[in-house]
């Protein structure tokens, strides 16, 4: 037995060194692989990440939140309703076709096409193709951001997905519950080929050798993606050595990583925030603004951060997070005990009253406690509160339902711009527009929508900025809901993967430039 | 015999008609599929849309109906994740499942019985008392911690085994990729098989202890102690046959069970079974997949059951399958 044990031992060391001497891979593990090799299927984090390995988009954002050339050289405003989108020449896809303004309006056409995309171009009128290299994009109304949207745009390889596959069907077809062409090839432009791929298993990409983008300081050839659900395994097996780079990184093992001599952490704070909502239309005492206060006044967001997230969140008291136009430095969580006692009791309500309250237990880091925390505060300004949480399967039906009293809700803006918090969370709901689809307090402010308006066809940014940090304002003054933090992000990975350059506050590194260091 | 299979089939099939009915009544208290398939931002009318297509509106018994038509002619649906069949998807899961349990169950048998041999013959040894206290630590420690605590120790502060997933597979016959082939797939074998083992071997020594304690106490064996019988051949010929009887038993009824617990080790494994790929579909609300689950390990509970109760007719020949009297 002991000799077996030590010949496997022996067996698995020596695996290890012989993929060791091959420094230019990367081995890593996200908690999940992307659902479908179809950029357009699904939303998502894991699809976004794939993106940025696979295809460009016409732009990216680079770690200031500013715009990055990709597909697109250079841009210009033509007029208020149009920019022109100079595309790069001698790119190659995949598959060997070249990259031409048919890609992007084929693309384009695709997007508008996907439930999940289509919110995010349905202010884009018209793409019009002047030549093969220089596309416009048109509004119908002036429009602030289209270098946000095109951030969304990669262009897919039209000539690779023309045609019918063997099944009959079109190689383009968007299908969101079955097998298609696209959910199972790929031809980008992006950095990396998919050369193996068992769903759920593990993904392998190979370096396009014809990458466009010589100037990148990548060297990584190949990179193996395995997803590992559970964190401590996921931890384990970067310690172990079994990978080179994880995310997410839970914080309970901040320090356990930090005091590793052999990987680095690399955090970053985030910009997905949490929220409650308090509901107007069935809990009476929420539509007294003093309550709704009052409650506000009560959550001690800083103590959420340092004892439930470890300090691996940044207390909020508005939506916006730091580098959005909205942000409003003026604006500070405003923890004070005494003065929400004191408004209860101007609002009639010293005695308090009961409410229930949802939570998901298994959607944003520790969303179980962080609603038992808040539950707790709230008894102190006598709101008895009757918690229940919800795997997140189960609680978006009731969050639909506006099922609770107070519901938890983090939002992230596709758009990474403010105004599409508050189209979605504080928005007077309206189901014509979709306008405040996500606003479970009922919390409606016709002033604010109407700035909110403004600000979607303001082109100046010194303008829109001041607009929308009136609006952040304005929802703080009147206690619209309860920010709580924004979750932080983390990676790690070991020492010689220099992640650091890469990440960003999107999560989707941008693995093509990662450098190993032998 | 032949009508104990027909007892058996007719009594499957009324167990798996259950189990269908069961399941896919649960399905609609499980969340909302559309949830997990399409983005945060994407409107109610949207959802509507892909919900009436696929049939996700319908009435009750309409959807069931559909389902039963569709099952009679081997399709349990297709999963919304993998958008392939569910059974397919099943299927390819169950060899590195059904080596996993396998690889557990070697070492329940090579443990199990020479441990729980020795410890009813010396009752008294400390060796058996440091057996008893391990077992009574391995059946309370759940198996997620045992599984975590030996990736620590193995994998992260010795470094010799691997953390996660089944390594270098190697590929067999009808599409089976099998780990027991190759040195890679081995150590990714060794530190799942021990944590799925860990639950069921502690039950297995206490049980075979007391099983043969009870059987030396017997008349049987008594005479053959008077008869001056070799002590050999007393304790592994004649006690050991006995005792083995009610552990079959209750074997083949755990393996059933180790499937279940295999959704466990799995889990902190990222071991690419059956039982990580169910937990996953509950997530992510895979209904046809969670169904189809529930129906193969149906399947797979009646298969083991059957097995048994043959395997038991052989070794006690009392034992009659057929009923007659």
């Amino acid at each position: 037995m002991k000799k077996s044990v030590s010949l496997l031992a022996g067996a698995v060391l020596s695996l290890g060194l012989m993929t060791g001497a091959n420094a230019a891979t990367l081995k890593m593990a996200y908690d999940a692989d992307p659902v479908s090799l179809d950029p357009h299927e699904q939303l998502s984090g894991g699809t976004l990440q794939l993106s940025h390995m696979t295809f460009d988009p016409l732009v990216r954002w680079d770690r200031k939140l500013g715009f990055e050339p990709r597909l697109a050289e250079k841009w210009e405003r033509i007029d208020n309703l149009t920019m022109r989108f100079h595309l790069r020449k001698g790119v190659k896809f995949h598959s060997g076709n070249t990259f031409t303004a048919k890609d992007v309006e084929f693309t384009f056409n695709r997007l508008r096409e996907s439930a999940d995309f289509k919110g995010i171009f349905a202010p884009f009128s018209e793409l019009k193709v002047i030549d093969d290299y220089t596309i416009e994009l048109k509004t119908a109304e002036p429009f602030p951001l289209i270098l946000n949207n095109v951030t969304y745009l990669f262009p897919m390889d039209s000539k690779f997905y023309s045609g019918t596959d063997a099944n009959g069907e079109p190689k383009d077809k968007l299908v969101k519950h079955g097998n298609s062409f696209a959910s199972r090839q790929l031809s980008g432009t992006g950095p990396y080929t998919v050369s193996y791929r068992q769903q759920g298993v593990k993904v392998e990409f190979d370096r396009n050798s014809s990458y466009w983008d010589t100037q990148s300081p990548g060297n990584v050839d190949k990179i193996v993606l395995t997803p590992i659900k559970e964190a401590p395994t996921r931890v384990a097996a970067l310690l172990s050595g079994d990978v080179d780079f994880i995310a997410p990184v839970p914080p309970t093992d901040h320090k356990r990583i930090e005091s590793n001599k052999n990987v680095d952490l690399v955090t970053m704070g985030g910009t997905r925030i949490i929220t409650f909502q308090m509901n107007q239309e069935r809990v009476e005492a929420f539509k007294d603004a003093r309550v709704r206060q009052a409650v506000a006044y009560a959550i001690n967001q800083q103590g959420i951060v340092k004892k439930i997230m470890r300090g691996f969140a940044t207390p909020a008291a508005q939506m916006s997070p730091w580098g959005y136009l909205g942000h409003n430095e003026a604006l500070k969580p405003r923890y004070d005990l005494k003065k929400a006692k004191q408004l209860m009791k101007e609002a009639g309500y010293e005695k308090g009253f009961s409410i229930t309250m949802m939570a998901p237990n298994n959607r944003y880091v520790n969303d179980e406690k962080i609603a038992q925390a808040v539950a707790s505060m709230l008894a102190k300004i006598n709101i008895k509160v009757d918690l229940k949480t919800l795997p997140k399967a189960q609680y978006w039906g009731e969050f639909d339902a506006r099922a609770a009293d107070m519901m938890m809700i983090g939002w992230h803006a596709d758009t990474e711009d403010s105004n599409n918090f508050f189209e979605f969370l504080t928005a007077c709901p309206d189901t014509e527009t979709g306008l405040g689809q996500y606003n479970s307090g009922n919390y409606c402010n016709p002033e604010a929508d109407k700035l909110m308006q403004q600000a979607n066809t303001e082109t100046s940014p010194k303008k829109r900025a001041q607009i929308m940090q009136k609006i952040e304002q304005m929802l703080y003054d009147d206690a619209a809901f309860i920010p709580l933090h924004w979750q932080n992000l983390a990676w790690a990975a070991r020492k010689g993967v220099n992640i650091e350059p890469v990440v960003n506050v999107m999560d989707f590194p941008y693995l093509g430039d990662l450098v190993i260091e032998e | 015999m032949i009508a104990f299979f027909i007892k058996r089939l007719a009594q499957a099939i009324v167990v798996m008609f259950v189990i269908s009915i069961i399941s896919f009544s649960i399905q609609d208290n499980l969340g909302d599929p559309l949830r997990e398939m399409v983005g945060q931002s994407v409107s109610e009318a949207e959802r509507q849309q892909l919900r009436n297509e696929l049939g996700l509106n319908d009435p009750f018994l309409v959807q069931y109906g559909r389902f039963v038509k569709n099952a009679l002619q081997g399709d349990l649906g297709t999963s919304y994740f993998f958008k392939e069949p569910a059974l397919d998807v099943i299927l390819a899961k169950l060899p590195a499942t059904l080596e996993l349990v396998f690889g557990a169950s070697l070492i329940i048998v090579f443990l199990s019985v020479p441990l729980g041999v020795y410890s009813a013959i010396n009752p008294q040894s400390w060796f058996s008392k440091a057996v008893m206290g391990f077992s009574i630590i391995g059946i309370s420690v759940p198996v997620f911690l045992t599984a975590i605590g030996l990736i620590y120790f193995f994998s992260i502060e010795l470094g010799w085994m691997p953390s996660f997933g089944r390594g270098e597979t190697q590929p067999m016959f009808w599409g089976w990729e099998s780990g027991f082939f190759t040195w890679d797939g081995l150590a990714h074998l060794v530190l799942p098989c021990i944590s799925l083992a860990s639950i069921m071997l502690p039950l297995f020594i206490r049980l075979i202890r007391a099983e043969m304690m009870e059987v030396l106490q017997s008349e049987y064996v008594k005479f053959a102690w008077a008869k001056g019988l070799n002590p050999r051949r007393i304790y592994f010929l004649h006690a050991l046959k006995n005792t083995m009887l009610p552990v079959i038993t209750v074997g083949g009824v755990q393996i059933g069970t180790m499937v279940a617990y295999t959704i466990l080790t799995e889990t902190v494994f990222q071991w690419p079974g059956m039982g990580f790929l169910f937990l996953e579909a509950i997530n992510r609300v895979d209904t046809p997949l969670i169904v189809a689950y529930l129906i193969v390990v149906g399947a797979i509970f009646v298969i083991t059951n059957t097995i048994v109760d043959l395997v038991y007719g052989l070794v006690n020949p009392t034992v009659n399958l057929a009923g007659k009297k």
